[in-house]
């Protein structure tokens, strides 16, 4: 079912989306400086620019904060906190995309417009926004790969009188590097995937920025905003940004398969 | 204090402040959309739930938006909970590690990490059009279905693993089948743990948003087949909050995430249970 | 240099639980001495009181009297990792580090501040001599420790140890996870190791604690939930020819544990 539900989708998006391909050319359409798709202009780089920066700057905001809570939970954590904080990492994986978006108006948006300038919307926001969301994720898994590292190597580190920075960074993280690059590339995935809430505080600007407070748009965004009102190449060239979007994703699952292939025949 | 006595005491306290804030700050997000929604959902009384949204800028009640959430829920969860826990008994029980099983498993790790966004122009493209659903709660159900296989099969399969090898040997043992095993001994005791996976589903299937816009539709009405459109409380709100209707925006908020995390929370309690039961 | 090793009154708890009861003891420098006894009856967690690493792998642990390294109290006041460092320690899986078989001996040193690549390698080729390791390994320094057999793992584990110097030397059940003659070299290495350091040995097997040590401990738990006990420490000649307790008697006679 899986197997069939993956062809359903590949063959019917890209089926959809190819054409857009032939008839503007995979250049111009990837990078392409200009998506003006009511004016016949399906340029998608500044789309694919404003992916990436939001998803870089959520992966310096989440992803940075999701493996220091990761070690602090397996190595430094106190028993009794531990079970509360797990419950509240899982919890925040479960909170609707929505509700981070809504947030992110209510709250961050007045907070960046006030405190840094510009509207409000744009890349900051979306950034940390995404940054949010990806946390649970990275935390849990890399907690997982961090506490799977045998205690002993803990004990031994400690037992020659490192202190436990020391033991942590010099022993255990080495050890557990597969699992964090797992984690981080998961937290890659899901921000670039996600949708509702970048689409609700990115701005929604198809430009390339001057600044980290300038609104853009990203891929997914994108779909989201147009497909309601897209008709003819227009709606051809959202399947395209989805042809796009799969690729990414593929291509992040073959590299986390890649890396445990090797992480498995180096034990 | 040598230089790497103050690391290490340093790096601790980065490490502890990075997870109290954010700790902090996540706790800070449920309780603020808590402590704003209640009372303002209080403020109109028991009608916001049992009435429909009034005027062009749709105040007031969300009942056919809860009606449209809870069908489309259900309803991929009764097309999904079949078909998932076949696959799973299938990959747990059956399946050795050969080529085709590496191909499941792949197209299940792909199909969970496409963007529910392309899920959603698939099933625009799919069910909407090619199967003339029309914006109906099906098509969004059936959309969501793909969507939540993926953990619905994998927390399955994982609950059915679980359960100890000396289960089936005792059963096979009796004489009885392996099907009969399954079906008598394996899945009761692993009962728990796939209830768990179709809790976490519906808490995903419940707060999703991209995918069901274009395919359930955005229509306030309350669905009366599932061939109807209706509008779901995330597209609600998604609307509510980039119309700038704060207040509204909070009220449909606090029910979301009472719902999901309420989800989440019993799907968590029970995966504790279970794991203490088969360590 | 070796010290002797003090144990002055010890209570040792793990949260409520009265883990070893009113424990005296003295372990002689320069000697090796076996702690033996039935599983639960606390003489690992005695093994770990000297160089803490009870409160490592437990939350809640406390410990009333004294235990002295060279007649000062480790447990008042003691910086936690020169105590450490003065105390190594072989675990009972060999436990080398996902690293090469130079950087498990450099690591410590390192760490505890020797900066020179040519100190490093002279540290690095003394510990692995004196384990008895250099020949089967100087050949292959920049390969993975988890390259090498278990036997080979653990010495490397011993190497690591004294590559900072200490002056005690604790192994737990040291070799548990090997084969016979592996067990052998392991049991040779200690002897020769005894003329530098303080050793201290848990073992199950009462035959090994007959050859290599020279004083042995028993010790004894009257049953789950109760403290461990010091039954008798003596020469091992004496324990084992001539207990004094009948405990011992019975538990070297092989009647329990």
């Amino acid at each position: 079912m899986a197997v069939v539900g993956i062809i359903l989708i590949f063959t019917f998006v890209i089926s959809a989306g190819l054409p857009l391909f032939f008839k503007v050319g995979p250049y111009r359409f990837l990078f392409g400086m200009e998506w003006r798709p009511t004016g016949g202009q399906f340029g998608i780089l500044p789309l694919i620019l404003g992916t990436l920066l939001v998803v870089a700057g959520a992966l310096v905001v989440g992803g940075s904060a999701g493996v220091v809570t990761a070690i602090f939970l397996s190595e430094l954590c106190p028993q009794v906190l531990k079970r509360t904080f797990k419950v509240v990492v899982e919890l925040l994986a479960g909170i609707p995309s929505v509700v981070y978006g809504f947030f992110g108006i209510i709250v961050l948006i007045p907070f960046i417009r006030s405190q840094v300038g510009g509207s409000g919307y744009g890349i900051l926001s979306a950034s940390i926004i995404l940054g949010i969301m990806i946390l649970p994720t990275v935390t849990a898994i890399a907690e997982d790969a961090v506490s799977s590292v045998p205690i002993d190597y803990k004990l031994a580190g400690l037992s020659l009188g490192a202190t436990d920075w020391q033991t942590i960074r010099q022993v255990i993280l080495p050890a557990a590097t597969g699992g964090i690059a797992t984690a981080l590339v998961l937290g890659i995935g899901r921000a670039i995937g996600e949708t509702m809430a970048v689409l609700m505080v990115i701005g929604n600007a198809p430009q390339i920025p001057d600044s980290l407070v300038k609104p853009v748009s990203a891929l997914t965004s994108t779909i989201a905003l147009d497909m309601a009102y897209a008709s003819g190449d227009h709606r051809t060239a959202l399947f395209a940004i989805a042809i796009v979007l799969l690729l990414i994703i593929t291509l992040l699952l073959i590299s986390i398969r890649l890396l445990h292939a090797r992480l498995g025949s180096a034990e | 204090m040598t230089r790497a006595r103050v690391f290490d005491l340093s790096a601790k306290a980065v490490a502890w402040a990075v997870a109290i804030s954010t700790m902090v700050f996540l706790i800070l997000i449920i309780g603020y959309v808590v402590i704003r929604g209640v009372p303002s959902i209080a403020s109109v009384g028991l009608e916001f739930f049992t009435t429909a949204p009034r005027g062009i800028k749709m105040q007031g009640g969300v009942y056919p938006m809860i009606v449209s959430s809870i069908y489309l829920t259900v309803l991929s969860l009764v097309i999904a909970f079949p078909i998932g826990l076949g696959a799973a008994i299938y990959l747990a029980e059956y399946a050795g590690r050969g080529r085709f099983v590496e191909l499941i498993r792949f197209s299940a790790d792909l199909l969970s990490g496409v963007p529910s966004i392309v899920f959603g122009l698939f099933g625009l493209a799919f069910f909407v059009y090619f199967l003339k659903m029309g914006y109906s709660v099906l098509a969004g159900a059936l959309t969501v279905f793909l969507m939540v296989l993926p953990t619905l099969v994998r927390t399955s399969e994982q609950a059915i693993k679980a359960v100890p090898r000396s289960y089936r040997e005792a059963s096979l043992a009796l004489g009885a089948s392996k099907w009969q095993t399954i079906r008598r001994v394996v899945l009761p005791s692993a009962a728990p743990g796939i209830l768990t996976g179709v809790i976490l589903a519906m808490g995903r299937a419940f707060g999703e948003t991209a995918a069901v816009l274009f395919t359930a539709g955005s229509v306030p009405q309350t669905p009366a087949s599932p061939l109807d459109g209706g509008r779901t409380l995330t597209v609600h709100l998604f609307y509510l909050a980039t119309q700038g209707q704060i207040e509204d925006s909070f009220r449909v908020a606090a029910v979301l995430l009472f719902v999901v995390l309420g989800f989440n929370l019993t799907a968590g309690w029970m995966m504790a249970r279970f794991r203490r039961r088969f360590g | 240099m070796a010290s002797e090793v003090k144990f002055e009154k010890v209570d040792f708890y793990y949260g409520a639980f009265k883990a070893i009861d009113s424990l005296q003891l003295t372990i002689l420098a320069r000697k090796v001495s076996a702690f033996i006894g039935p599983s639960g009856c606390g003489k690992s967690t005695v093994l770990r009181m000297v160089n803490r690493t009870n409160e490592l792998v437990a939350e809640r642990t406390r410990l009333e009297g004294r235990v002295l390294i060279a007649d000062e109290n480790i447990y008042d006041g003691v910086d936690l990792f020169s105590l450490r460092k003065k105390v190594g320690m072989v675990f009972q899986r060999p436990n080398p580090f996902p690293k090469t078989v130079y950087e498990n001996i450099a690591w410590a040193p390192r760490i505890h501040g020797v900066k020179r690549t040519d100190e490093l390698d002279e540290i690095v080729e003394k510990s692995l001599k004196r384990a008895a390791l250099w020949d089967q390994v100087k050949n292959k320094l920049k390969s993975s420790a988890l390259s090498l057999s278990g036997g080979q793992q653990q010495r490397l584990c011993i190497a690591r140890s004294i590559a900072v110097n200490p002056e005690v030397l604790l192994m737990d059940e040291p070799t548990s996870a090997l084969d016979p003659r592996a067990t052998a070299r392991i049991e040779d290495l200690v002897e020769e190791l005894k003329a530098d350091y303080t050793i201290v040995i848990v073992t199950h097997s009462m035959q090994q604690a007959a050859r290599i040590s020279d004083s042995t401990a028993f010790f004894l738990s009257e049953g789950a939930g109760r403290p461990g006990r010091l039954i008798e420490f003596g020469e091992t000649e004496r324990v084992f020819t001539n207990p004094s307790s009948r405990l011992t008697e019975k538990y070297i006679t092989g009647r329990f544990g």
